[in-house]
């Protein structure tokens, strides 16, 4: 779908929506007992989503806000549904064979679900990093540009590797090695590179998922610094299993917890993450966070 | 270290703050018994016995510390650490109010009185009152209690005035009294700051409980 076409698509269904949201009431700052709304504007509406994968409900009834250019973590034990939930948000369960999801997802005011709406696109605007490294075999240069010649960004190869790779807070380490290939770095290197390759098609919101959990301390921290860096210009949602790591870089945490391994996940809390992990209004969360469980 | 270690420790760095608060209740009504009876060896051993009470913060404090390195303790155990730090260091400062009294009790004890002590022991009285209350608050994590018992201190301090007024008119009459009205006027501020630390402790405990660090001592005087 071309910018012009989805752009048109965007303002028709916010037209449509803007009834139904005035009617949510969604007051940012808002508090609905342990979920509340957080302040600021919003990058995503989620409205009562659930996933099934095939007769299994995954996740269900979750609603809350994703604030704009602010880090928020998914945290929960495994099995809870935050991998779920997060690939929700740019439509990469649709690739998983008999996953459907359920109520709505707007993202700045769009259903990102709607008929009209091209994943590609919103796979384009929402990045996504995942747990492993995942550079392609080919040159550090070529791994940064290559989505962005796909999605026809504007720059030479070398002005858009720069730019990325500076905002990944690599280009210092790389920039007299671009043409060497991306999996002869580092663990954390590598990690970097693939944040790189999610913003060289200039998206506005990054997902990650367990972005750390394969490296050391030091790129953990690296990656860490990074994120909170990258909150001046995207909006971060971030799961994680280490609760320092969330405690550390994000401004939101929710709290998901699954019935059993797998099954109906819910959003038990969701707010400050300052509160969230010095006095959780929740005593599933309070359990959670202090080792009672999980 | 697994959740149930982790919990034995958490008990004993409270249990170990309750016994540092028996330690300092003992001081302080012993450093007003010394004053009163004139008792140099009861008062001695006071100053002798502070040591043990600061010790006891230290102790407290490497626990603490070792505790929020090591688990990295998050939520009501974050807050029952923190608190354990907050309240051992005003016990700690209790002592050494005791100490304070021990010590004019000592310097008083060749003078002859000034006059019958009634409002000082009142002060003591109420301060330890005081105290077993934010004890109490604490243990079974009674902000309402807490809470009552901060509005306790207006009674300390108005006594404290009124000793101040009274041993003033004292050294206005016969300056001969200088010296030992000044040395009560200090008795009488080293409890009322006693008092004061009594209601840091149950800012301490609503903080363990509702998460908010307050100041909830507001008081009148």
């Amino acid at each position: 779908m071309k910018e012009a076409e989805l752009r048109e698509t965007e303002d028709r269904l916010q037209a449509a929506a803007a009834p139904l949201a005035s009617l949510a009431d969604p007051t940012p700052g808002s508090e609905l007992g342990a979920i509340r709304v957080p302040d600021g504007e919003a990058v995503f509406e989620l409205s009562d989503v659930g996933v099934w994968y095939g007769n299994k409900h995954a996740i269900s009834g979750i609603n809350m806000q994703i604030p704009v250019r602010k880090v928020t973590a998914l945290i929960g034990p495994s099995g809870c549904g935050k991998s779920t939930l997060l690939r929700c948000l740019n439509r990469m369960n649709d690739l998983i064979p008999g996953a459907r999801i359920e109520g709505e997802i707007n993202y700045h005011g769009t259903d990102i679900y709607a008929k009209k709406v091209d994943p590609v696109e919103v796979r384009r605007r929402i990045g996504m990093v995942f747990q492993k490294p995942n550079p392609f075999p080919k040159s550090i240069r070529d791994n940064v540009t290559f989505g962005a010649k796909v999605n026809r960004i504007k720059g030479t190869p070398d002005e858009i590797a720069e730019r990325a790779l500076r905002q990944a807070a690599l280009w210092e380490e790389v920039k007299n090695d671009l043409s060497k290939s991306g999996l002869a770095l580092s663990g954390g290197q590598q990690q970097r590179l693939c944040i790189a390759r999610a913003l060289a098609v200039q998206p506005d919101v990054i997902l990650m998922d367990e972005p750390c959990s394969a490296l050391d301390p030091i790129a953990t921290l690296k990656i860490e610094d990074l994120i909170r860096e990258l909150t001046k210009e995207y909006t971060i949602i971030i799961v994680t299993h280490n609760m320092q790591q969330a405690a550390r870089v994000s401004d939101n945490t929710a709290f998901l917890l699954a019935q059993e391994h797998g099954v109906n996940g819910q959003l038990i809390e969701y707010g400050p993450t300052n509160e969230l992990f010095t006095n959780p209004r929740d005593k599933r969360t309070e359990d959670y966070i202090t080792g009672r469980f999980g | 270290m697994t959740r149930a270690a982790f919990e034995r420790q958490l008990n004993e760095i409270q249990e170990d703050m309750l016994v540092m608060a028996s330690m300092v209740e003992t001081a302080v009504l012993q450093s007003i018994e010394a004053l009163k009876t004139r008792n140099v060896a009861l008062a001695q051993r006071i100053i002798e016995h502070d040591i043990d009470i600061n010790q006891k913060r230290y102790d407290a404090e490497e626990k603490c510390v070792e505790l929020i390195s090591l688990q990295a303790p998050l939520a009501s155990d974050l807050r029952t650490i923190i608190s354990v730090l907050h309240i051992t260091v005003d016990l700690e400062r209790m002592g050494d109010h005791a100490e304070g009294i021990a010590k004019i009790a000592l310097m008083l004890s060749d003078e002859p009185p000034l006059k019958p002590y009634i409002d000082i022991p009142r002060m003591s009285e109420i301060a330890i009152r005081m105290l077993e209350g934010a004890l109490d608050a604490y243990r079974t994590r009674d902000t309402d209690k807490a809470r009552r018992v901060i509005d306790m201190d207006d009674e300390v301090d108005a006594l404290y005035e009124q000793v101040y007024r009274e041993l003033l008119t004292f050294m206005i009459s016969d300056p001969k009294t200088i010296q030992r009205a000044t040395y009560l006027i200090w008795v009488a501020h080293n409890l009322e700051r006693v008092a004061d630390r009594v209601t840091n402790i149950c800012e301490a405990v609503v903080y363990l409980v509702e998460g908010r660090i307050h100041d909830l001592n507001v008081s009148t005087y």
